[in-house]
């Protein structure tokens, strides 16, 4: 009896101990942040030293090499071309996306009917598997049957039978990866601009209207300057989205022709997991990291800004 | 007076105009993988026809063919299978972990809410090499638990971030009333607390399951049998025999997966971009 009572208060003792917010807090936290050390620490800590190794898939711990790995990076023309087209990519895209999304939130702005049909539609290439959607640019993009060329034929701009081959032309490939990527990082860059659009004070652009500001002007001196923190959270993530994407490439190009639209992810996963040369994807793929970290920055940046407000 | 007016319907027309044109680049591929899904082949490879018009009558064959020659129900029903798995992982840990952040970190549970948000940022294509050593140390390559067990490293960063954000914006005082009644502290989290974040919850059902339905970078990474494979790896990779691209069956599979998950994704958009935006902000 005198154990069973001292088990009930010791159990009720321990209830209350778990009860407290200095133990139950972090009790609760605990497996998420676990799942995380060892599925997304682990595994960068291991890319690291897989970097500095020459292990492959058939010798996967292989043998310390120091940065061999990164030298002979730096000497590869195709590596060399990948890291350049992976910034190329990113700078021309996302500068368009900056100025397309800033022109479209503005024409969406204020409400109109059937705007949630729009919307919709706006967003697919965001919403949609990329993977899939990007097939959709092949055949729209295919060397015979492209659409883009029979429209330029009906034209006149093309002459008949002629075709522009989209995807097998370096400049004009170059140009394709881009535009995929606008259109997929588009919709986002939108949707953020017109939250922020929402939230400028009705008040601040009547005062304007009544000053007799234009759209120009109000767009320039009221908008503009309420908008910029949001526009950065924008340019932010479609930044490290596109940066970091291997998929659009993959799809489109394979990295072709020639390896003059390969980006650092596709050459990574071409050169690790498709050729089994686990160390030297691994360093590829660890360049993608300094701009993830300045980003992350960035972010934090962002982050604690919002704390005084925007 | 007039002039006024006509700049301002010539303002109007230009701004639904210009709404127009954007709807057709975003919307384009779309209505394209549909129209192709439908052709006949002998309509669809002649150069001489117009690729926008049906010239002879549409067809379900395509679609036949994707269900009953390729493997795309199977792949279909693995996404469905990887999502559903990937949606029971991440609310285990996402629920308490939000809870806490929340309700009982104080200050800090902000500063984690942050510090977790930014691993959502790590992307795929910085781990797919360690990943794939780790699955198949795990003996999991080419099966559907390689993609459950590591799809939640996307997805648990962001939705412990989003529900952190939607449970701040709960009246804490409810719980406090049912704790004063004698609930205890999970008791007020189970009866109380949990029923009103019920919209939250959904939105990290939604999330989970659409993130990995779009992933394709670790699927293509872990997976290479055929059966294996989800939709977003198999259609891409494995309708492909050769070098023949046949498309009408790729097209229809593209846009028969594509715009359900699109459809879902779109429901909780919105919550996404509201998160870091205005009201939520980053807390």
């Amino acid at each position: 009896m005198a154990v069973a009572q001292s088990l009930v208060a010791a159990l009720s003792r321990s209830r209350m101990w778990l009860e407290r917010d200095r133990v139950l807090g972090p009790a609760l936290l605990a497996p998420a942040v676990l799942y995380i050390v060892l599925l997304v620490g682990f595994p960068f800590l291991f890319a690291v030293y897989l970097s500095l190794t020459d292990a492959t898939t058939g010798n996967p711990f292989g043998r310390f090499i120091g940065l061999s790995n990164f030298a002979l990076t730096f000497r590869d023309p195709v590596a060399l071309r990948a890291l350049r087209n992976t910034f190329v990519f990113t700078v021309t895209a996302q500068l368009a996306v900056l100025v397309l999304a800033n022109v479209l939130a503005l024409a969406l702005r204020r409400p109109f009917r059937a705007r949630g049909a729009v919307m919709f539609f706006l967003l697919l290439p965001w919403v949609a598997p990329v993977s899939l959607s990007t097939i959709g640019w092949l055949w729209i993009l295919h060397a015979r049957f492209s659409v883009i060329d029979w429209v330029l034929r009906q034209l006149a701009l093309l002459p008949a039978g002629a075709n522009m081959f989209w995807l097998g032309r370096p400049d004009l490939a170059f140009g394709a990866v881009v535009a995929v990527h606008v259109w997929r990082m588009l919709p986002f860059a939108t949707v953020v601009l017109l939250a922020g659009h929402s939230a400028i004070p009705q008040d601040f652009l009547d005062q304007a209207e009544v000053d007799g500001a234009n759209l120009w002007q109000k767009y320039r001196h009221v908008m503009l300057p309420l908008l910029a923190p949001v526009a950065a959270v924008a340019l932010l993530f479609g930044t490290i989205f596109t940066f970091t994407d291997m998929t659009v490439v993959y799809v489109l190009t394979r990295g072709g022709p020639f390896d003059t639209t390969q980006v650092l992810a596709s050459l990574a996963f071409f050169k690790g997991i498709v050729g089994g040369n686990l160390s030297v994807g691994a360093s590829i793929s660890l360049l993608l990291f300094p701009v993830l970290l300045l980003a992350a920055v960035f972010v934090l940046r962002a982050a604690r800004r919002t704390e005084v407000g925007w | 007076m007039v002039s006024a007016r006509s700049r301002r319907r010539v303002l109007v027309v230009g701004r639904f105009l210009l709404i127009g044109v954007f709807v057709v680049f975003a919307a384009f591929p779309f209505a394209w993988m549909g129209i192709t899904a439908f052709k006949q082949n002998s309509d669809l490879y002649n150069p001489e026809h117009n690729p926008f018009w049906f010239h002879e009558p549409p067809t379900l064959a395509h679609l036949q063919y994707a269900f009953t020659k390729t493997q795309f129900g199977r792949w279909v029903v693995n996404t469905g299978l990887v999502g559903l798995g990937v949606v029971v992982v991440t609310l285990l840990l996402t629920v308490p972990a939000a809870y806490s952040l929340a309700r009982l970190l104080g200050r800090w549970g902000e500063r984690a809410s942050i510090a977790i948000f930014l691993v959502y940022l790590v992307p795929p294509t910085l781990l797919f090499i360690p990943m794939s050593l780790v699955v198949t140390t795990l003996r999991l390559q080419n099966t559907l638990w390689s993609l459950i067990v590591v799809y939640p490293t996307i997805t648990v960063p962001l939705c412990t971030w989003l529900l952190a954000g939607f449970l701040r914006g709960l009246p804490r005082e409810l719980e406090e009333s049912a704790m004063v009644d004698g609930c205890t502290r999970l008791g007020a989290l189970a009866r109380v607390l949990l029923p009103l974040a019920v919209p939250g919850i959904v939105t990290v059902v939604i999330f989970s399951f659409t993130l990995s339905a779009q992933e394709f970078v670790y699927a293509a990474s872990f997976v290479t049998a055929t059966a294996q494979k989800t939709v977003s790896v198999g259609v891409p990779a494995d309708m492909v025999r050769g070098d023949i691209f046949d498309w009408g069956p790729l097209m229809a599979s593209a846009f028969l997966a594509s715009v359900p998950v699109a459809a879902l994704y779109y429901l909780v958009i919105e919550r996404f971009v509201s998160s870091f935006t205005l009201s939520g902000a980053f807390r």
